[in-house]
């Protein structure tokens, strides 16, 4: 594999490896969101999150990285390119045996990472690789209802008094404690912008705070002043013990036979 | 316009139902008509909200990609069946002064039942697979018999639901004939789902008759709220989905269940009606930790409920 092939590969890694722990962490709220009306918007969206990731991994399979399902179910944690950020537990305890799950942490998690992702598409409109060209497009008609959501949610839980203000805020600086993994293109960073696959990081990082920073300030919220360095760089496939369990939930029945048709 | 008594508007409302009418939310009803709506439509929504939970249970685990996005849609569906018909219902008890609070409260206390098939383990891929094939196939049988019921929402809501539901029986029917079709080990994992399943699917339409109508199906037939007896409905679910299980090569726990040709029926074993009861009372295999489920995340959103209500407040 030449330096450009792999560094396509590496960059599709992380835009599939992303969204899918995010959209597994998802379906794990999947019927305990905090109203029924939320299940179903909550849901619906994981679903395109899901959706994104398969694109990706269909790209690479098109590459001849593997198939699909094999990218996705197979992989050792180690090979995982996704920023720490998105394996965050939703809360403590097992979706099935007390879930205590922090709603305000799932707002303040969705919304910033989907930021993100909003910067990072609108940068792959003018990638290289025609075919992320193309994608973006779709997946930001997606992503627009989104961030529409979350803007409502942080709205309605920064006006909704005290108690409500304050947690939202304190899920605010714990994700910021994981922001910069976001803004990694991890050890192959330097290929992938050379190939003018996207820009690179420090500018959608700087994009980013100008609309994180907006969209806070809108309701009176605020970002920390400074990010910590990550605890560890996901695209450099450094993870937390959260992502094998992560890996070993979604892969369970899969990996009893990866051979046979499911 | 001159001022009807009771006796000429029950009168009236009879006549409507009996020639086809449809009853809306603001029309006069009878006192009982609209209890026996509520106790049905509240236990149909809350079914299908406790009813998300033993398939969410394999949303994180199903096998493919393809699989992950279909069941998530599909549980997703239950969650805005729920939402559909639980608002069907607030409007019925909001003139009782009775919100949504009410109902889960009613929930959580046991005073609300959900159907017995949701109280079941679901303890591998397979019942995920059965549960859509069959759990959903007999809800398409008795939702099906209510399209024509004389409530217009729940009429309206039903004809919504059950071409979705359609749709999860395709689904369930796709990941077990993945199953059928496959590897022994998933034969075998199919075949124990199916095997596991049986009871609870029979006990899904309730005790049979036995020629004795109980009187709360009485009255759910002269309001129109139901056209067939739960004995029917099963016989029903058998005609459709007993050959197409043998077909698939499975068995079933029942040796004795045969089409009798002379009687037009099917003859069966019943079901231990008691542990029916057992179960729907809350003391199924899963009954509590699934209640317990709900419960918790209902409790541990209470700080958003106050914080989504001092934003309402603050708009007034
Ligand atoms: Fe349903
Ligand atoms: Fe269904």
């Amino acid at each position: 594999m030449n330096t450009d092939q792999k560094a396509l590969q590496e960059l599709l890694f992380q835009l599939a490896d992303d969204d899918f722990i995010l959209a597994y962490r998802g379906s794990e709220w999947l019927g305990l969101a905090p109203h029924i009306e939320e299940d179903v918007a909550f849901s619906s969206m994981s679903q395109d999150t899901m959706g994104h990731a398969v694109m990706f991994y269909e790209m690479l399979e098109e590459l001849g990285a593997g198939t699909a399902d094999d990218l996705a179910q197979l992989r050792k944690p180690q090979d995982f390119r996704n920023a720490v950020l998105v394996e965050r537990p939703n809360g403590t305890g097992h979706y099935m045996e007390q879930p205590n799950y922090d709603w305000a942490y799932a707002v303040a998690r969705t919304y910033l990472y989907e930021l993100f992702k909003w910067v990072r598409l609108e940068a792959l409109m003018s990638s290289s690789y025609q075919p992320l060209v193309q994608i973006s497009r779709k997946m930001m008609t997606e992503l627009r209802y989104h961030l529409m959501h979350w803007q409502t949610w942080t709205k309605h839980l920064a006006g909704g008094g005290q108690e409500s203000r304050d947690r939202l805020q304190a899920a605010i600086a714990q994700v910021c404690q994981d922001i910069e993994g976001l803004f990694s293109f991890g050890p192959h960073a330097d290929a992938i912008v050379a190939a003018g696959l996207i820009a690179d990081a420090s500018t959608l990082k700087a994009r980013w705070l100008e609309k994180a920073s907006d969209a806070l300030a809108k309701n009176g919220l605020a970002l920390p002043d400074a990010f910590p360095a990550p605890s560890h760089d996901g695209r450099a496939g450094e993870h937390t013990e959260q992502l094998a369990d992560v890996l070993n939930t979604l892969s369970e029945v899969y990996r009893l036979d990866p051979a046979a048709a499911w | 316009m001159i001022a009807q008594t009771h006796d000429e508007k029950l009168a009236a409302f009879l006549e409507k139902i009996d020639n086809g009418g449809k009853i809306e939310a603001d029309d006069w009803m009878p006192d009982d008509y609209r209890t026996q709506l509520i106790k049905l439509i509240s236990m149909h929504g809350m079914s299908e909200i406790m009813g998300a939970l033993p398939e969410k249970e394999w949303v994180p685990k199903a096998p493919t990609l393809r699989r992950k996005l279909a069941i998530m849609a599909k549980v997703q569906d239950e969650m805005g069946h729920g939402q559909l018909l639980l608002r069907v219902a607030e409007d019925l008890m909001a003139p009782l002064g009775k919100t949504r609070e009410d109902m889960l409260n009613d929930l959580f206390t046991g005073r609300l039942k959900f159907h017995n098939v949701f109280h079941m383990e679901a303890p591998t891929w397979a019942d995920a697979g059965v549960i859509g094939w069959l759990v959903d196939g007999a809800a398409i049988i008795t939702q099906t018999m209510s399209l024509d019921t004389s409530y217009a929402p729940y009429s309206r809501a039903l004809h919504r639901i059950c071409a979705e539901e359609k749709f999860h029986a395709q689904h369930g029917e796709s990941i077990v004939l993945a199953l059928a079709e496959g590897t022994e080990q998933q034969r075998r994992m199919l075949q124990d789902a199916v095997t596991r399943w049986w009871p609870a699917l029979l006990m899904f339409f309730g005790p049979p008759e036995g020629g004795k109508i109980s009187s709360n199906q009485q009255m759910n037939m002269r309001y129109k709220i139901r056209s067939q007896t739960n004995e029917e409905l099963r016989q029903v679910f058998f005609d459709k989905y007993v050959p197409r299980i043998f077909h698939l090569g499975l068995t079933l726990p029942d040796p004795t269940i045969r089409y009798d040709e002379a009687a037009g029926q099917w003859i069966y074993q019943q079901p231990d009606w008691d542990e029916f009861k057992q179960i729907v009372s809350g003391h199924g295999p899963r009954s509590v930790q699934r209640l317990d489920l709900r419960k918790l995340s209902y409790q541990q959103a209470q700080w958003v409920r106050d914080a989504l209500l001092n934003n309402t407040q603050q708009a007034i």
